[in-house]
């Protein structure tokens, strides 16, 4: 469903020092420089495939998910997208894909979402029959109601969220690019978008493509993680054991009774936290069960829970690897 | 809720553009509505003819100036500001703030050219511009009425000349908004364009009183056919001869102006960066 191979972007930009000294210089002579986004990327995406795609700001993430949706002109390399040219964004791939961004809107600002959904149905020649059992569909799912009949500007951010997503899919695309959808979301709502787009998925047997900072959307809806990092790939496969490779520990918290013996406890792993009573200790996977056995038969212990540390933290750990390789080879 | 995956044929596609363009047209309309102030507003600072309208009575006081009479000055500043209203467009602020802020990637993402979607989100506000039109078109009707008319325009030809200054403006526009795909705003050629519309479309002065080889290069440029020309046709100013020589310029540019916004808009989209995320 989306195949990119050696995908490059590259941008011209002006740079200039501060100061009017350097502004006055800049109108006789601009200096630019060439930012490499994306550099030799290439991945394959299964169609109904759900795959996050992971890397910290400036990785590039945006940048690629624009070139496969048609809105960027690759410097170099090939994309196909349901078997298409984005760059050419022929009728049918722009009614193949959708592309939601967290931060930009397509509602029209001071009409209710109604009228988006109304307008892009047009635009998208959607049968009337579809579109409306598409949104009562949507309105089911996304819990409407009355919303889309507001104007759009008097909706909280998680509401406009909703319609968002909803305006999105009317016209029924088989290709998600999701870019930060739950951003600035609050936790409820995070969760509800986080449902919806499972379900969505799950429904029409749609291709996704994820990027978020919430660790969670992307473990809840993706098989499978492409993490990129300044513009290249560092990792393609399952996001677990990615986890386990980078972090091989499981993290034991225990609640103590009273002060916990943080030196006995050192010996046994490493302490990430220590907060009140409570301790979280990192131990080599293969020790953990005798940790744990030591942990269990202090009478002070009064709960234990052993699970795989957070998956941010093997993110951090896999950005901060490859920081290290970079300098290295400079 | 099954995907839509149909592969639908070209024809079939510029019929279904065709068929959204009365939901669009509503929209469009329904938007400017929403933004009815600022529009009204915005029209009233197209008010520079009343100006020269005062102006040129002055002048005209004594006796006719190239041909104009204090009356012939008042009917025609008038249905230049009721053409002017009706047919203005704000297409190349659109284009240049989408553009710098990265909201036309949300056009390029709909199967209907960016242009098209623009155009007709103009023509959705025609209806409350003609409204703010009424008002001068009205009094100009009775001053013409009682002033008399040198030669009886053919409707045909006024609707002509009229839907050629839409056309003529939103295309000269649209190109000019098409710029900051690569300037990064329009804003600076769009105030040099306004600058030579002002002297050379008829919105100050009659490019008529203008001297002899001035007028001549104002009857070739593209600026009178973009207003002027069309209220001198109002007027019933223009021969036979000169006003269908002056309907075939104005297509003409027109046909010029849509093929070079098109070329324009092809290449910038190349270099469009769609900021922001």
């Amino acid at each position: 469903m989306i195949d990119v191979e050696c995908l490059s972007k590259q941008f011209r930009v002006p740079v200039r020092g501060a100061g009017l000294r350097q502004a006055i210089r800049a109108l006789f002579k601009r200096e630019y420089t060439i930012v490499e986004a994306v550099s030799e990327l290439s991945f394959s995406i299964a169609a109904g495939e759900k795959v996050g795609f992971l890397g910290p700001n400036g990785a590039g993430k945006t940048t690629t998910l624009k070139m496969l949706s048609g809105l960027l002109h690759p410097s170099s390399g090939s994309v196909r997208v349901a078997k298409l040219e984005p760059k050419a964004r022929q009728p049918e791939f722009l009614r193949a894909i959708t592309l939601v961004m967290g931060q930009k809107q397509q509602l029209i600002w001071d009409l209710p979402p109604i009228d988006t959904f109304d307008y892009n149905r047009a635009v998208f020649g959607v049968p009337r029959e579809e579109y409306d059992s598409r949104i009562a569909l949507l309105s089911e799912l996304l819990q409407l109601g009355d919303l889309v009949r507001k104007p759009t500007r008097q909706l909280s951010l998680g509401e406009r969220m909703r319609c968002e997503l909803a305006a999105a899919l009317i016209h029924g695309p088989s290709v998600l690019f999701l870019d930060e959808p739950t951003i600035g979301l609050d936790v409820s709502m995070q969760l509800a978008v986080r449902e919806f787009v499972r379900d969505y998925a799950h429904k029409t047997g749609a291709t996704l493509l994820l990027t978020s900072h919430y660790m969670n959307d992307v473990l809840s809806l993706c098989d499978r993680v492409v993490v990129i990092d300044q513009g290249r790939l560092r990792y393609d496969g399952d996001l677990l054991k990615l986890a386990r490779s980078l972090k091989p520990v499981k993290r034991l918290t225990a609640l103590f009774s009273s002060a916990p013996p943080t030196d006995e406890l050192e010996r046994v792993g490493r302490v990430v936290t220590l907060e009140n009573d409570r301790v979280a200790l990192d131990v080599p996977t293969e020790e953990f069960r005798q940790a744990a056995a030591f942990l269990l038969a202090r009478p002070e212990v009064i709960d234990l829970s052993i699970e795989d540390p957070p998956i941010d933290e093997a993110m951090r750990e896999l950005f901060a690897q490859s920081q290290r390789s970079e300098h290295a080879a400079e | 809720m099954p995907p839509s995956s149909a592969r639908i044929p070209a024809r079939s596609e510029r019929l279904s553009a065709w068929r959204a363009l009365p939901t669009l047209l509503r929209i469009g309309f329904a938007e400017s509505i929403a933004y009815r102030g600022e529009v009204i507003l915005w029209m009233l600072t197209m008010t520079m003819p009343l100006v020269s309208l005062a102006l040129w009575s002055v002048v005209a006081a004594d006796g006719p100036v190239g041909g104009y009479s204090q009356t012939q000055f008042a009917d025609y500043f008038l249905v230049i500001l009721a053409v002017r209203m009706g047919t203005g467009t704000w297409v190349t602020w659109s284009i240049s703030s989408e553009v710098r802020e990265g909201h036309l990637s949300m056009r390029l993402l709909r199967p209907l050219h960016p242009l098209a979607s623009y155009a007709v989100e103009m023509l959705g506000a025609i209806p409350l511009r003609i409204l703010c039109a009424v008002p001068p078109a009205a009094v100009a009707l009775f001053v013409v009425a009682s002033d008399g008319v040198r030669y009886a325009t053919p409707c045909i030809a006024l609707v002509l000349a009229l839907i050629g200054v839409w056309c003529l403006t939103f295309t000269i526009s649209a190109a000019i908004g098409a710029l900051a795909l690569f300037m990064g705003s329009a804003i600076g050629p769009f105030m040099v364009w306004q600058g030579l519309f002002a002297i050379f479309s008829g919105y100050l002065v009659p490019t008529k009183l203008f001297p002899g080889w001035l007028s001549t290069l104002a009857d070739w440029l593209p600026f009178r056919y973009a207003l002027g020309f069309a209220a001198e046709a109002v007027l019933g100013r223009l021969a036979p001869g000169e006003l269908w020589r002056g309907l075939l310029l104005q297509w003409g540019y027109v046909v010029v102006m849509t093929i070079l916004t098109l070329f324009l808009f092809r290449r910038g989209v190349r270099r469009y960066e769609a900021y922001g995320s």
